[in-house]
């Protein structure tokens, strides 16, 4: 089986630009290619010519993964409310407003009931396109909701991860955040629950240090920027270069931290199937 | 009393130290008024102490968590820990001397010590990684914690990181998955935990041995997601002064900050002056907590604390609810 080349970190899109430019026609990040931008999203928005995953947001990937309009949005009445008056060059108060503007999103996390191919699902996806997917008191308590909520019913829990980690404006909060969601992953766990955690690009930081890598089964886009610490951090620290392929999907599965590469198209499959084995 | 390392708000301080240091000499500094002896130099050299402690910046703060004579975990344990007896070794990969495990009587109370480990000299600190664990580390204070559970010991945790160590070799052996191992194994084994941030509580790195049944911070440590440098360089786009200490500021890093969202149940005193100044006296405070919070762990069934401890970290996080409009319930 042919891989497709491993980028190096220097070929990473910086971590902010998640949105695709506008127009008709768009380059390739991968293959440099025009591609056809309707092509491109009809193909669960990845390249026709070299299968290079875009990153997608949260109702996209929600509306990918689930049969046709079984989604039940859930815990839609919590929001977030700066608790520690944080402001940096600018106050997180209007950062957030600003988010909520330009997503129409409340927050960084999509959670609810749904059907995949008829196998009934508990799922949480983290968006991108709010605040990078990071992890704030509010996406915390909806996925510790949401997996309370599986543990009760005996659903197959979903968690899609993508996500530049804490966030920083809620401090400690956001940090608490990451073993609530692990502790409430113990109790499912012991329960007899099956937790499938898709990683996407990227995932990093406190996201990944929690929920994304501790599912029963892990699987992983292909060449998603995976890893705890950021590139740039490491380098700084050991003053080496970065070895190619770096904190990929496919680095990950060959450090043994993956069940599967799955690409995009194959998901939906993947996890019917993993439901069917488990029995759930 | 003059300490080798000065950090900049305790730079008044010198001049009286330097007189006091003269006189107890037995030579009398040109500079000094007639009146003054030692015992009134240092009565105001204690005032000042008190005046400069008690108005800490959260940025002075970090500084006296990172004071190079601060004790550290190897330290306390050796203060405060009769029979001390070192576990190494994570059964998986190598021994990583940044986190140290072992048994030991706390008072007259059995149970297991883990705690970062930052080092003393040159060579202890870079095998140490100035703190910063491995997730063999990690691994090893789970193996460690679990043995403990199986024989119904105690945990205690002294935290003690700038955070975990970012490498080629930590990733590629899963630090993350270290870490989030951790969290979720210690919300559910069925022994007391109790966790002290000594120094340095930095994010995930100082969460992994951290997730306990009572969570204390010593007066002039901090805890937080991510360091004040760290912070600023990323939201304040340049670690520098102004901006470290605007950020940890923002941050609410410090011991009574924490205590007010609930990451915290408990300040542990510093002596006067930072436990750096009088580190027996510190390690007495530290014990004293430990002792009470175990004595009361100890009366509850284990098999009810994960419960309990699932409660506690369930509760952490701040929002608003808002009712659910009635065709969404
Ligand atoms: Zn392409």
């Amino acid at each position: 089986m042919s891989r497709a080349p491993v980028r190096s970190w220097t070929e990473l899109k910086p971590a902010r630009a998640t949105r695709v430019p506008e127009g008709l026609w768009l380059r390739c990040p991968a293959c440099a290619q025009m591609i056809y931008r309707k092509q491109m999203e009809s193909n669960l928005h990845c390249c026709p010519e070299c299968d290079h995953h875009f990153r997608i947001g949260a109702v996209e990937r929600v509306r990918q993964l689930l049969d046709d309009g079984s989604f039940v949005s859930m815990f839609t009445n919590l929001f977030t409310n700066d608790p520690l008056k944080f402001v940096d060059s600018r106050p997180y108060k209007d950062r957030l407003a600003k988010e909520q503007e330009r997503t129409g999103e409340d927050e960084g996390v999509q959670c609810g009931e749904g059907f995949i191919k008829g196998r009934a699902v508990m799922l949480c996806v983290l968006d991108l396109n709010f605040f990078m997917g990071t992890l704030s008191s509010v996406v915390g308590e909806k996925i510790t909701r949401s997996i309370e909520y599986a543990t009760e019913r005996d659903l197959p829990m979903v968690i899609v991860s993508a996500s530049g980690g804490a966030r920083m404006q809620e401090s400690g909060l956001s940090l608490m955040q990451m073993a609530k969601t692990a502790a409430a992953l113990a109790r499912f766990d012991d329960a007899g629950g099956l937790y499938i955690s898709v990683l996407t690009d990227p995932t990093t930081g406190g996201v990944t240090a929690s929920f994304a890598m501790l599912g029963d089964v892990i699987l992983a886009e292909p060449r998603a920027l995976i890893g705890f610490a950021g590139p740039r951090v490491i380098k700084q620290t050991i003053r080496q270069d970065l070895p190619e392929g770096f904190q990929t999907s496919e680095f990950l599965l060959d450090a043994g931290m993956v069940d599967r590469v799955v690409p995009r198209r194959e998901l939906r499959n993947e996890i019917a199937r993993l439901i069917d084995f488990a029995n759930k | 009393m003059a300490l080798v390392y000065t950090l900049d708000f305790e730079k008044p301080l010198n001049r009286l130290e330097a007189q006091i240091e003269s006189l107890e000499r037995g030579e009398r500094p040109d500079d000094l008024p007639p009146e003054k002896d030692a015992s009134t130099l240092r009565k105001e050299h204690t005032q000042l102490l008190r005046r400069l402690y008690s108005g800490l910046t959260p940025w002075d703060t970090v500084r006296v968590a990172r004071h190079p004579k601060r004790p550290q975990s190897r330290d306390y344990i050796s203060m405060i820990c009769k029979d001390f007896c070192e576990l190494h070794g994570d059964r998986r990969f190598r021994e990583d001397p940044a986190i140290i495990t072992g048994f030991g009587r706390i008072g007259s109370i059995k149970c297991l010590i883990v705690g970062h480990h930052k080092g003393r000299d040159t060579q202890e600190k870079l095998a140490c990684h100035f703190g910063c664990a491995h997730p063999e580390g990690y691994r090893k204070a789970l193996l460690k914690m679990q043995l403990a559970a199986k024989f119904r010991l105690p945990i205690v945790t002294f935290v003690d990181t700038p955070g975990a160590y970012p490498g080629i070799g930590a990733e590629q052996r899963g630090q993350a998955e270290a870490i989030a191992v951790n969290l979720r194994e210690m919300s559910r084994l069925k022994t007391p935990i109790v966790s002290i941030v000594i120094g340095e509580g930095g994010s995930g790195g100082a969460l992994g041995i951290a997730v306990a049944d009572r969570v204390a911070m010593l007066e002039h440590a901090w805890y937080s997601v991510i360091s004040p440098e760290g912070c600023a360089a990323i939201l304040w786009k340049e670690a520098n002064e102004k901006n470290n200490n605007a950020a940890a500021e923002a941050l609410h890093l410090t011991a009574r900050e924490n205590k007010r969202l609930g990451i915290i149940d408990a300040i542990i005193k510093e002596p006067l002056g930072g436990a750096h100044r009088d580190p027996l006296k510190s390690a007495d405070n530290l014990r004293k907590w430990i002792i009470e919070q175990l004595d009361e762990l100890r009366r509850i069934k284990p098999e009810t604390l994960p419960a309990r401890r699932y409660e506690r970290f369930r509760n952490l996080g701040k929002f608003t609810e808002r009712p659910l409009p009635a065709d969404d319930a």
